[in-house]
């Protein structure tokens, strides 16, 4: 097993371990091949997910879609956003950073 | 079966602490070289350095003093601090404990405060023994929880293993405590869901807005790149991973730093101070957080951690749960628990999470967790501002009264 379901209603899974492109993800019972290589920690779509749906993590709203992606693509920065309005944090960590 | 220290107002403590409580910065060396030359390891060491007064300072101390865990105090004053030592000291009288009281100025000195404070340990340590032997139940004990030290594997492993932990306490009657509502940013939502009242959602979703707007004023950010190359996208991802912790219990309450929950389940403490920001960082490092957790009753703290953490706690056991398997390794002779087994395949979360669950009762039951038998003893109190919790945040407090 390589990724994990970390709550029954996720729509992602978790990289458990290092998965290269091609390398077999196990999704509800179906394996499909990884599109490119995924990191520990990384999220990958469980179904089909299109632009403006919820990503659910921990069984939690963790963010939005901002384009589409099918089972065993990479979830991240390239194709989902925060929902929570996170610009004071990164404006006020630059600022904490620079000091 | 649990056997327990009995206490004068019905809790139970796990152990049986003689606590040596400086009043000042000024008081501090005389305190510690009691502690040192005491040399037991139920013998601690806890103060507060400031000499100007505060209310929170003096609720947190009184509820450290008071706490279950604590079989007798000694006091040590230089003289002349601000900190209310004869209601400190009246406190800890009224609930039934041995307390003594030794004033720098007025013993004579460093060499003889020592000496006279050896003396006072002794005497209080000899009563504190005959503290009643008791059976304790799973229903009469407060466990807390804490993340230091995160990193990208915190929120897959460590994190929601102690929430499966937490949701058996729960369900078996125990009370539960979580906490840094400024790591609860974005999980207001789906945290106010699982509140018992929707006043009391309101309330949580109240909190994380006061630490949104505390932190930002005091100009810290919560999502650094390092997060991102983890594999977190977002804030409330990253929330989310600390706010797993709590598990899927009901949220029960809102408390605030040395207020008691009114009875078992779930409760989230407010850590962030009212009004305008002042005094600095709502705390100022993980410690400062574990100790309020004790002052809210807690008799042992799970504490996550990615980075690796090696710290423990007075008064209360702390067990360290490491979320990476490579810190697990590096620090192997740090952690209690090695949830990183399951990013190796070896555990599964439930699996985890029960070793988490039968680990804390083994600790209850006397066991000694890896930092309190290494000595860590951390013990950080600062000056904070609160106002007391609203009614909504504690609907059953009614019931339970």
């Amino acid at each position: 097993m390589n990724a994990l379901l970390l709550h029954p209603h996720d729509n992602v899974l978790v990289a458990i371990r290092a998965i290269a492109a091609g390398d077999p993800i196990v999704i509800d019972g179906i394996a499909c091949p990884a599109p490119v290589a995924i990191g520990v920690g990384h999220k990958i779509a469980r179904r089909a997910l299109a632009p403006g749906d919820t990503v659910v993590k921990y069984g939690a709203p963790i963010g939005s879609m901002t384009v589409s992606a099918a089972p065993g693509d990479h979830i991240h920065l390239h194709n989902m956003k925060s929902d929570y309005i996170a610009s004071h944090l990164r404006d006020t960590l630059e600022r904490s950073t620079e000091s | 079966m649990i056997t327990a220290w009995g206490r004068q107002d019905g809790r139970k403590g796990i152990r049986n602490v003689v606590a040596v409580c400086y009043l000042v910065e000024c008081a501090h060396h005389v305190a510690r070289r009691i502690v040192d030359k005491a040399d037991d390891p139920d013998v601690q060491l806890i103060g507060f350095p400031g000499c100007y007064p505060n209310s929170y300072a003096d609720k947190v101390l009184r509820a450290i003093a008071t706490h279950p865990n604590v079989g007798g105090i000694v006091l040590v004053s230089l003289g002349c601090e601000s900190f209310n030592r004869e209601g400190l000291a009246t406190a800890v009288a009224d609930s039934g404990r041995p307390v003594e009281t030794l004033v720098i100025q007025e013993v004579g000195g460093t060499a003889a405060t020592i000496a006279a404070g050896l003396e006072a340990v002794a005497r209080v340590k000899a009563e504190a023994d005959r503290a009643p032997r008791v059976a304790m139940g799973v229903d009469e004990l407060i466990v807390g929880t804490i993340c230091g030290g995160s990193d990208g594997t915190s929120g897959i492993t460590a994190n929601p293993a102690v929430g499966r932990a937490f949701d058996r306490l729960v369900a078996e009657g125990a009370t539960c405590i979580f906490e840094e509502t400024g790591e609860l940013v974005g999980c207001e939502g789906v945290m106010a869901t699982r509140a018992i009242t929707p006043e009391l959602g309101q309330a949580l979703r109240d909190s994380v807005a006061k630490a949104e707007r505390y932190y930002s004023i005091l100009g810290f950010g919560s999502f650094a790149p390092g997060n991102a190359e983890g594999g977190l996208t977002t804030q409330e991802e990253k929330s989310m991973g600390a706010y797993s912790k709590s598990g899927s219990s009901p949220i029960s309450g809102i408390v605030k730093p040395g207020d008691l929950p009114p009875s078992p389940g779930l409760y989230m403490l407010d850590v962030v101070p009212d009004g305008e920001p002042r005094y600095g960082f709502p705390n100022i490092s993980d410690n400062a957080e574990i100790v309020e957790l004790i002052a809210c009753g807690c008799h042992v703290v799970l504490f996550t951690t990615g980075r690796g953490s090696v710290v423990g706690s007075a008064i209360s056991p702390v067990i360290k749960i490491c979320a990476n398997p490579e810190t697990a390794r590096r620090l192997a002779a740090d952690m209690d628990v090695n949830a990183g087994r399951i990013l190796d395949g070896e555990a599964t979360l439930d699996a985890v999470g029960d070793e988490i669950h039968d680990l804390t009762l083994a600790v209850v039951a006397g066991k000694r967790s890896i930092s309190e038998a290494l000595g860590h003893q951390e013990f950080i109190l600062t000056y904070k501002t609160f106002e007391p919790v609203g009614p909504a945040c504690l609907p059953t407090r009614n019931f339970a009264a």
